[in-house]
């Protein structure tokens, strides 16, 4: 077998990080967000609700170990152990698995808080677009959620469908966007939003002589198109944020926004940490409420 | 807030609403709905600084709120649905 058909196309990249800059040894409360999603987990560690170390890795087959490995992922980059943090909170699919979780909070919450501590405060619309659902938040300026809808019914529109795309094409995750942009005319989108019918289809285009960029094209118009009914179902304000992999898919975005109609905000950080961090700041607000780890 | 617990799938939508700001965790929807489709918690999971409790859809049953609110689909002539004339504050409403 050749190299190539060895290669996990889908395969992202994982990320570690810690802030030089924060002595963390001086701060008060230092919580931990982790974030255990269907296809990827974050772990994000605070100092005082700044962002002090995160870890970005794939979600193995059992939660509590992903969880594990994702926090002292975070850990080694600033060179502590577990014992610096003062409270810890899971959240995402594999919350009720998060060994060394305080308490639990849904994805949704936490999405609406890390948005606004990643994008900033003007965000209204917070659109996820994770590994197997998609969650259209709107929230005010303090990152409280005023409505929410999630579709996890169906992978239709999530990470994992471009992930079965990448692998069908042969294109690495990485340049699924990029490729898909490099079309002289759109072409129709796929016509089935389901996955696996989206695939069966995509297997006879190719057979039928269209190009692996104009595949990709006619998924992730299907893809944009797919969302967008979603978001609109709630209600589109200005500040609209896009967090989770796809986020990094220009090909997705950069057809969503002609329907949105709205410039998308921009951030330094990852866009797949919102959750993680939003249950970081969470940490924060109940330690200092009071409601932070009984000794 | 508007919690819109469901899906969206080809046949259709299928979202029950609460608008928490309404809901005062009375557990009259509770008591109301004959299929067990709500459940009140000390402490909403969506919103953890809100100290009141509040209804929700429970979890199992959300993803199958097509199949599990069949008797209470609407046609013609049909009476208010019970959770939503059980609700005095209205904070319930419906997709369908």
């Amino acid at each position: 077998m050749t190299d190539k058909n060895n290669q996990e196309l889908w395969r992202w990249t994982e990320s570690n990080w810690a802030n030089p800059d924060i002595n963390f040894k001086k701060a008060k409360y230092i919580t931990a967000g982790i974030d255990v999603g269907s296809v990827s987990s974050q772990a994000v560690v605070m100092a005082d609700g700044e962002m002090l170390a995160y870890g970005n890795m794939r979600t193995g087959s059992d939660s509590p170990n992903s969880a594990r490995n994702a926090l002292n992922f975070a850990l080694k980059e600033l060179g502590a152990d577990e014992s610096i943090i003062n409270y810890c909170i899971g959240t995402g699919y594999g919350r009720v698995n998060v060994p060394m979780a305080d308490r639990t909070l849904t994805e949704i919450a936490c999405h609406a808080r890390g948005a606004n501590y990643i994008y900033g405060s003007e965000v209204r619309t917070v659109l996820d677009v994770g590994g197997q659902d998609i969650k259209a938040i709107k929230c005010d300026e303090k990152g409280k959620v005023s409505n929410f809808l999630m579709n996890d019914k169906c992978a239709a529109g999530t990470g994992r469908g471009m992930e079965v795309f990448s692998d069908l094409v042969g294109v690495s995750i990485n340049e699924v966007g990029d490729r898909s942009l490099d079309v002289e005319k759109e072409p129709e989108p796929v016509s089935s939003t389901c996955v696996v019918y989206a695939k069966t289809e995509a297997t006879g285009l190719l057979r039928a002589g269209w190009s692996t960029e104009q595949v990709l094209a006619a998924y992730c118009r299907a893809m944009a198109g797919r969302i967008f009914e979603l978001i609109e179902k709630i209600g589109i304000e200005k500040g609209f944020a896009v967090t989770g992999g796809m986020a990094k898919n220009r090909g997705v975005m950069e057809r969503l926004m002609p329907m949105v109609k709205l410039d998308f905000m921009k951030t330094k950080w990852d866009t797949q940490l919102a959750g993680a961090a939003g249950a970081a700041l969470f940490g924060n607000a109940l330690c200092k409420k009071g409601k932070g780890r009984k000794k | 807030m508007f919690a819109n617990y469901g899906y969206k799938d080809a046949s259709g939508d299928y979202f029950i609403t609460i608008d928490t700001d309404k809901c005062d965790g009375c557990e009259d929807c509770v008591t109301a709905c004959s299929l067990g489709i709500f459940e009140v918690l000390d402490e909403d999971p969506n919103d953890p600084m809100r100290d009141e409790p509040v209804a929700i859809v429970k979890n199992d049953k959300k993803k199958k709120l097509k199949y599990e609110c069949n008797p209470c689909k609407p046609k013609d002539n049909v009476a208010p649905l019970p959770c939503v004339a059980s609700c005095k504050n209205q904070a319930i409403s419906h997709s369908w």
